[in-house]
């Protein structure tokens, strides 16, 4: 039996390498990606301490996440898509007003 | 065995991970996350939480992936990283920070100890009561959350008139 603090560690390395990439990089799909890597961390740290914890709360949590996730998804890359018709080019930084 | 077969799915996760930040592609990024996606649905299985599993490959590398890589197709954003950097200084201290927090977020959950409690009676069945009972209310909410995501979907996406 694995002990649940690998897969809590592990979720802790994954949830550092999305901040990475949310911060190097400069394409918003990508950003939004690691943006879903690190709910993903998230949710196995929810699902190892559920085990350890030897209830089921977790995993409901996480259940809630995942819709979360996918609202938030829909809505996102609605306003990126709504942002490149606007602009015609997709880097974050040339988004520093927060108008139209 | 069970270590030797979470060590190979951890080392799938976090190389897929490092794969999705480090392409310049998008393409190429959204396929690494969805291997990322799959071996963390991998070891749900591993944690005994099989609809977890489940609903992973299904929402995630089922319909959300779907959603990125129309939307990449869609925009072909190859030359979103082209040009100069406006901010290539700050970025250069990404990694030091990066791995400052990676330390202290490892450090701080390696510690949570405590002695483990016996393995919950998982399955599908329970969790549904769970969620029809306990989580009722939530279950709810987010019905409503995802028609106003699905509403909201719509009205940003729509042609301007």
């Amino acid at each position: 039996m694995v002990p649940e603090s690998y897969y809590v560690t592990l979720s802790a390395v994954l949830f550092t390498i999305g901040v990475v990439g949310v911060v190097i990089r400069r394409n918003p799909l990508v950003i939004f990606m690691s943006i879903e890597l690190m709910l993903n961390a998230a949710n196995l740290a929810l699902v190892a301490f559920g085990q350890r914890l030897g209830n089921l709360d977790g995993q409901a949590v996480v259940f809630f996440v995942m819709a979360v996730a996918a609202a938030e998804v829909a809505v996102g890359l609605a306003i990126i898509v709504a942002i490149f018709r606007v602009r015609r080019r997709l880097s974050v930084d040339d988004l520093s007003l927060l108008r139209w | 065995m069970a270590h030797a077969a979470f060590f190979i799915v951890a080392a799938l996760a976090i190389g897929s991970a490092l794969g999705l930040i480090l392409r310049k592609n998008a393409i190429h990024g959204a396929l690494f996350l969805v291997v990322n996606l799959g071996a963390i649905a991998a070891l749900y299985l591993m944690l005994g939480a099989e609809f977890l599993a489940a609903a992973q490959v299904i929402v995630y590398a089922g319909a959300i992936m779907v959603l990125f890589i129309f939307a990449i197709m869609l925009l072909i954003p190859g030359r979103a990283e082209a040009g100069p950097d406006s901010l290539g200084r700050a970025r250069r201290l990404a990694l030091p920070v990066a791995g400052g927090l990676g330390l202290i977020v490892v450090l701080v959950v390696a510690r949570a100890g405590g002695p483990a409690a016996s393995a919950p009676a998982g399955g599908v069945g329970a969790i549904g009561r769970l969620l029809f009972t306990d989580y009722l209310f939530p279950f709810e909410l987010t019905s409503v959350l995802l028609l106003a995501a699905m509403v909201g979907a719509l009205l940003l996406a729509r042609r301007r008139a």
